[in-house]
């Protein structure tokens, strides 16, 4: 015996019992509380499609609510509650929503809750308390999930007799076969009707499956067919709430399969008369299920109600089992072969149907029932319905299927596809039916049980104008509970055929999506729900980083030092005295995540000129430049340097920031767009580490290091520091006489030693991010993401006059266009504070009160002197320079008064970067 | 019509609910029309509401080829709010969301605007900054934008995760509280029924395959229902903006993407506001029914399929989770798809065609749920008086060519690169 | 969806991204006129269109790939680049 609790009651189940199956096994009929009456529900179903039965399973971080009672086994010490009921299930105050069901028609709340937005966000408070049905845990979840790729020839859905034969036989055929079934055991309606192929049949076509090489996938759901034969698959290594073995609760398959066999055949469908919802209406394949797997009658005192013959069984299952069929209705007006026969050993009635039921103590205690005109009430506890089959046609629908319809069973089956999917089995050949339109009060009648929608909810939503069926779905909300319509789809399009005066083929359907039963999130997340998916990529130098205890700043995927806080200095104290070090004497700092491309071949310069707005192809070898780049509108996307190391060699570095995407604009351009060329464009951003070191004492630090004079300002030379070879840029951001040292990444950590080492000697040291900020600004360098934003042209940020005149590179076509020099535009201007500090982000305008003019794309302060200066784009700002303005930003209560100037604070006239 | 009331519904109790008429007629298409919008969406309904009752204009159609709502207006995650950066877009969006503070009077038609809050999220002191920046610019221009440290965002949403050691922590946000959700299909349904009551004929079933032509002036449409005249034709069907304009010969600046949306099972509440961030693509806010609806990153290539990418919507999941570790065991019942405009700046086009008497809407990319009343409103006027209304003038069709793209993200052209 | 990569055989999509339609490209000697029609309109069909997609996360070759819209249904695949040239 297997102890489990249920309400924090300890109940006892068998090995291999469904949640469902033990509740019932111990005499408990009530298991939950419909969403928007509250009304008590039952055990309708032993499987997957089950709308009412839903109780919160597992405790803590691992807690699911919502979970079908029809489809957890239950574990030892399993942990049940039911949902969505106050102060208990057996006595839910919110039930008295019942009594104004006739109010809370469907689509009521479009009607009323008038007034102003917050007046709707009262009455919402409650709705939205009532609604939801269990509750979500509010702690991380313990568990993990894993993910995994797979192919095969043949993926068989399904392992009832069809699914079974279907994989032997491709099995048999020397395929790769995966066969997956939901449920913990093989056979499927082979455990319900066990005949000539019993149970060893299942055991030995299993055996011969596994001993071929096929795999079989136990509790595990192909819940979405995609593109070009993708199918997933959700597999449970735990049942919802246990702690997983392996620490792994569940696993997503991806499966790209060279065929998929669906044997996923049909669901039984409820019948359609009033307070059909009651606790002790069972769908018969259900009641069948109970008796026949678990040895559980679900009732005592049995009426059956059909319009077909399988229901026929279930009277047999029961009878074997003791209980008593006080009756069996059949909704067909003749009588047939099956029911003859079973009119030998029961009351038998033809033309008869269930008009409505009555309870006691939220059971079933009588059937009131339609005998060709006669009305009769049988005291039963447990009234068993077959309303016909619905082939599960949603993988095939997912794929793209087209539908049949079977007239006789009153069903659509698949007809063709767009993928290489077949239906197989029962989906195939419902069962013929007869098929009675509802004639019981429609009120309360239900068809979607979880959403308590009535077939009255669809005469209304008919008689209101919501006639296709997606509006119908939409106003009454029918098809969208937890089991997303599987019992109620039929019903409704019944009726809504049965208005429109036309066969339920021309009524439409609506779209089957994924997934087939729902999925817990976290699965779809896997690994991914730690980080969000986002990789961290790791600096070649990260543990000399690390072992300083920066603070880090994040920059994409990579994280980089911001600043060296000695002691117990600020932020913003520790950028100042490094950037005061860069300006006094020397710094040095980590430049490795630079964009870096080595073009070479006899085209390259040429390629270079395609892609940079300056002229490249004048650089003597051995120097450098600015130089920047235009998406294809002419909007300035990146800049950075360009380098001509060797005649036909040269080395272009861009922003790290829009690393990414320069390497792919490159790529398209050389393997694209310029096929031709004799050129080869690597991308080698982590192929060198790269340390920048800047300061008035630079030169002398690099020259000690490399033993020869260090190149002049914009021109390079290869060298050697602590035995290591490296490439030596002469190159300035901060504004001051600076180098750029490359090296290969993996012969770094030396190098940075070294330099390092001289550095510090020297009364110097490192330098993070945002030191390097406050140089730039100060020095009215741009950034890429801050002043280069993707709105502004070379105009607008007075790059204009170095723009290739020869044309022919990318964007120089969207130059042209007439906005672009028209009044009004952003343009790079500097921002002198007059009174008070500029914060960064704020907005520019002439007054307050006044709309912005501009904002402020980058503040820092004066580094050596005082004062507070920033960089911005200003309307026309070009022309506005020694205008004063206010800065303001609402957002943090802060305001200064500044100055427009030039975009440059420091040296003016270049003479610190030069020798 | 019959107006709808709380009384309304009493009397309804008595009677069974059965003095209801229809919300919408179900008319047969007239000879012609002054007006012809093409496409039944909330932005058509709309613009057929405004003509009707701002412009005073009666002889409207609006042929919607399936059912009316069926298209990007039923299957959006229904986020309001009018937080862009940008001025143009701004103040479009605002001009909307004070129209949806009293839609549901304004309609008769309860479309539950419920101003929750959103949240953008930020993720480091560079967002923050960013964040200040937007919120800024908004309250400069007179809409609410309020900065929120971690703390207070924690208070509001005690479910995020606020580590410190999260690959991406919450350092704050910014959060607009007059934003916040809508029922999608209500706005559908209630500008239908509101414009329906002015006789604007709502006419299903019918698509449009093509355009009757006088040299560069538009007469009317071909239709599956028929040849039908028209003063003058709006295009209206964000998302098959591209083959409907192709119709007429034009080429557009939009390409189609799917965008996809999912919803968990109803769970009692648990998520307060609109949550959004931008280093975790993704949007999450919980329905009055208690579904946890779920967006992401667009599928990055063309596509009209309505049928999204499994790679696509689990990356949105595992980042959604990363803000919010409670959601691991909540299940996704639907996922559904919508084909989205994306227009090649990022903002939408509203305005005239070089096709005289043709007009277009469309290019909404993923935000057009929001912008139904201010769509409507411009687009109404636009086509009411031929040229366009203040709020729209920037979001003419011809701005791509003159270089005034209003480019929020300023990614360029290429909506892949959004 | 799955792709037949012209130099590794078929791989499933998440290996690839895709880039622009071939009817944005830009020739690099169109006028302005017409560079900025190309860049700025689309074709957009449902149905066939030409597109350029990157192996990315495999071989990192450029190709053309012929899909349809709505079906997904590939019909062409065509390398590009340096070694596809004539």
């Amino acid at each position: 015996m297997i102890n489990f609790t249920f309400d924090g009651k300890t109940y006892q189940a068998e090995e291999g019992d469904t949640l469902a199956a033990a509740l019932l096994r111990n005499g408990i009929g009530l298991v939950g509380r419909s969403f928007k009456y509250h009304r008590p529900r039952g055990i309708m179903t032993a499987g997957v499609e089950e709308p009412n039965a839903l109780v919160t399973v597992g405790e803590g971080g691992r807690s699911e609510p919502n979970t079908r009672a029809t489809d957890v086994f239950v574990y030892e010490g399993l942990v049940a509650k039911s949902q969505n009921r106050w102060p208990n299930l057996a006595l839910d105050f919110g039930a008295v929503l019942g009594l104004a069901a006739p109010i809370l028609s469907a689509g009521f709340y479009y009607k009323t809750f008038f007034g102003s937005a917050k007046r709707w966000m009262f009455y919402e408070y409650f709705i939205r308390k009532a609604a939801g049905l269990g509750d979500a845990p509010t702690q991380a979840d313990p568990d993990r999930f894993s993910q995994r790729a797979a192919f095969c020839d043949v993926l068989v859905v399904g392992a009832g007799p069809a699914g079974l034969s279907a994989a032997l036989e491709a099995a048999e055929a020397g395929k790769r076969v995966i066969l997956v079934e939901q449920d913990a055991i093989l056979g499927a309606s082979l455990i319900r009707d066990p005949q000539t192929l019993n149970q060893a049949w299942i055991d030995a076509t299993a055996a011969r499956i596994t001993a071929l090489g096929a795999r079989i996938l136990m509790r595990t759901t192909a819940s979405g067919y995609w593109e070009h034969d993708l199918v997933t698959l959700t597999q449970r290594n735990a049942e919802p709430g246990q702690v997983p073995p392996t620490g792994i609760a569940q696993r997503l398959w991806h499966v790209r399969a060279g065929q998929v066999i669906l044997a996923t055949g049909s669901i039984e469908r409820p019948m359609t008369f009033a307070n059909n919802d009651r606790p002790g209406v069972m769908l018969s394949q259900a009641v069948r299920t109970y008796v026949r797997r678990f040895g559980v009658a679900p009732g005592k005192r049995v009426v059956i109600a059909t319009n077909n013959d399988d229901a026929y069984k279930t009277a047999h299952a029961l009878r074997e089992v003791g209980a008593e069929i006080v009756a069996i209705l059949d909704a067909r007006p003749e009588i047939s072969d099956v029911a003859r026969d079973a009119q030998l050993k029961f009351r038998v009635h033809t033309n008869s149907l269930p008009i409505s039921t009555k309870g006691a103590k939220h059971c079933l205690r009588s059937v009131e029932v339609d005998i060709w005109t006669e009305r009769v009430v049988y005291v039963a506890d447990l009234l068993a319905v077959s309303g016909g089959f619905t082939p599960v046609i949603h993988l095939h629908m997912q794929a793209g299927g087209t539908l049949d319809w079977n007239e006789a069973a009153q069903a659509f089956v698949p007809a063709k596809s767009r993928q290489n999917v077949t239906t197989i089995g029962g989906a195939t050949s419902p069962d013929p039916i007869f098929a009675v339109a509802p004639v019981s009060d429609p009120t309360k009648s239900f068809i979607d049980f979880q959403n308590d929608v009535t077939l009255a909810d669809v005469d209304l939503a008919w008689a209101e104008g919501y006639r296709s069926v997606e509006h119908l779905k939409r106003y009454t909300t029918l098809g969208m509970a937890t089991d997303q319509g599987k019992l109620s789809n039929m019903a409704a399009l019944g009726r809504l055929a049965e208005k429109q005066g036309v066969a339920i083929p021309e009524a439409g359907l609506t779209t089957f999506r994924p997934p087939y039963t729902p999925v817990t999130m976290g699965l779809l997340a896997g690994a991914g729900a730690k980080d969000g998916g986002a990789h961290v990529r790791r600096l070649a130098l990260y543990d000399l980083h690390a072992a300083k205890n920066p603070i880090w700043q994040p920059l994409g995927y990579w994280f980089r030092p911001r600043a060296y806080p000695i002691g117990g200095e600020t932020l913003a104290q520790a950028a100042l005295r490094e950037a005061n070090a860069v300006r006094s004497a020397v710094g040095m700092t980590d430049v490795s995540t630079l964009a870096k491309f080595e073009v070479s071949g006899p085209d390259a310069a040429a390629f270079l000129e395609i892609i940079c707005a300056t002229s490249v192809s004048k650089l003597a070898v051995g120097r450098g430049r600015y130089t920047f780049m235009l998406r294809e509108d002419g909007m300035v996307f990146d800049d950075g340097t360009v380098w001509r190391l060797a005649e036909n060699r040269y080395l272009l570095t861009s922003s790290t920031g829009g690393a990414d995407r320069m390497a792919t604009h490159i790529s398209y351009v050389r393997q694209y767009l310029c096929p031709h060329l004799r050129v080869s464009a690597v991308n080698v951003q982590e192929h060198y580490a790269g340390i920048a070191i800047a300061g008035p004492t630079a030169k002398a630090v690099l020259a000690s290091l490399i033993g020869e004079e260090p190149p002049r300002h914009m021109s390079t030379v290869a060298a050697k520091i602590a035995g290591v070879p490296v490439l030596v840029l002469a190159a300035s951001y901060s504004g001051d006489r600076a180098f750029e040292v490359y090296v290969e990444a993996t012969h770094a950590t030396p190098v940075w030693a070294a330099l390092e080492e001289a550095v510090t000697a020297k009364g110097g040291c490192l330098y993070g991010m945002e030191a390097m900020e406050f140089l730039r600004i100060e020095k009215g360098h741009l950034v890429v993401g801050g002043e280069i934003d993707g709105r502004m042209t070379p105009h607008d940020l007075a790059l204009d006059k170095m723009l290739n005149k020869a044309g022919g590179h990318i964007g120089a076509s969207g130059l042209s266009r007439p906005a672009f020099s028209e009044p009004g535009r952003p343009q790079l201007v500097g921002l002198e504070a007059i009174q008070g500090n500029i914060p960064e982000g704020s907005m520019l305008v002439t007054a307050e009160g006044e709309s912005p003019q501009g904002h402020v794309s980058a503040a820092a302060f004066r580094i050596v002197e005082s004062g507070s200066i920033a960089l911005g784009q200003l309307t026309d700002g070009f022309a506005r320079h020694g205008e004063e303005l206010i800065v303001t930003s609402p957002t943090r209560n802060q305001q200064a008064r500044v100055r427009v100037t030039a975009p440059h604070f420091y040296d003016t006239a270049g003479a610190r970067y030069r020798d | 019509m019959s107006r709808y009331s709380a009384f309304g519904l009493l009397r309804g109790a008595l009677n069974g609910q059965k003095h209801w008429q229809p919300a919408w007629r179900d008319p047969e298409p007239k000879a012609s029309y002054d007006i012809i919008i093409i496409g039944g969406g909330g932005h058509g309904l709309a613009t057929a509401y405004y003509l009707a009752k701002v412009h005073g204009l009666r002889n409207i159609a609006v042929l919607e080829k399936g059912w009316i709502g069926g298209g990007n207006t039923g299957r959006n995650t229904t986020i309001v709010r009018s937080n862009y950066r940008l001025k143009p877009l701004h103040n479009f969006f605002e001009f909307g969301l004070k129209m949806w503070e009293h839609l549901s009077d304004e309609l008769n038609y309860n479309v539950m605007f419920s101003p929750r809050g959103a949240i953008l999220l930020g993720h480091s002191d560079a967002d923050m900054t960013k964040l200040a920046e937007r919120g800024d610019a908004l309250r400069c221009d007179g809409i609410d934008a309020d900065l929120m440290s971690r703390d207070e965002v924690a208070k509001l949403e005690p479910l995020l995760d606020i580590s410190r050691t999260a690959r991406f922590p919450i350092e704050g946000g910014l959060i607009q509280r007059r934003g916040g959700t809508a029922r999608h299909d209500a706005v559908a349904w209630g500008y239908a029924r509101g414009a329906d009551s002015f006789g604007v004929d709502i006419i299903q079933k019918c698509e449009v395959t093509g355009f009757i032509r006088d040299g560069n002036t538009v007469v009317g449409v071909e239709t599956t229902r028929g040849r039908i005249g028209a003063g003058r034709v709006g295009i209206c069907v964000a998302g098959n903006s591209g083959h409907v304009a192709g119709l007429a010969g034009l080429k557009l600046p939009i390409e189609s993407q799917t965008l996809q949306a999912m919803v968990t099972e109803g769970v009692k509440p648990m998520i307060n506001s609109v949550i959004m961030s931008q280093s975790l693509h993704c949007y999450i806010s919980q329905s009055d029914k208690g579904g946890i609806v779920f967006g992401g990153d667009p599928d990055n290539w063309p596509s009209y399929a309505q049928r999204g990418h499994t790679m696509v919507m689990e990356g949105a999941v595992a980042q959604g989770l990363a803000l919010i570790p409670a959601l691991s065991r909540l299940r996704m019942v639907r996922t559904w798809s919508g084909v989205t405009d994306m227009s090649f700046d990022g903002a939408p086009i509203i305005g005239e065609t070089p096709i005289k008497n043709l007009f277009l809407n469309g290019g909404w990319c993923y935000g057009g749920f929001k912008a139904t009343p201010a769509s409507g409103w411009t687009y109404a006027h636009t086509l009411a008086t031929g040229s366009p209304h203040a709020l729209n003038a920037p979001f003419a069709l011809d701005r791509f060519a003159k270089g005034a793209t209003i480019d929020e993200t300023g990614s360029g052209p290429m909506p892949n690169s959004r | 969806m799955q792709f037949a990569c012209p130099h590794c055989g078929p791989r499933a999509q998440g290996e690839f991204t895709y880039e622009r339609t071939v009817d944005s490209v830009v020739p690099l000697d169109a006028v302005p006129e017409a560079a900025m029609a190309t860049l700025f309109t689309r074709n957009n069909p449902r149905g066939d269109d030409e597109e350029i997609w990157r192996h990315t996360f495999g071989c990192r070759a450029w190709m053309v790939i012929t899909r349809h819209r709505i079906t997904n249904e590939i019909t062409a695949v065509r390398a590009v680049g340096p070694d596809a040239m004539p």
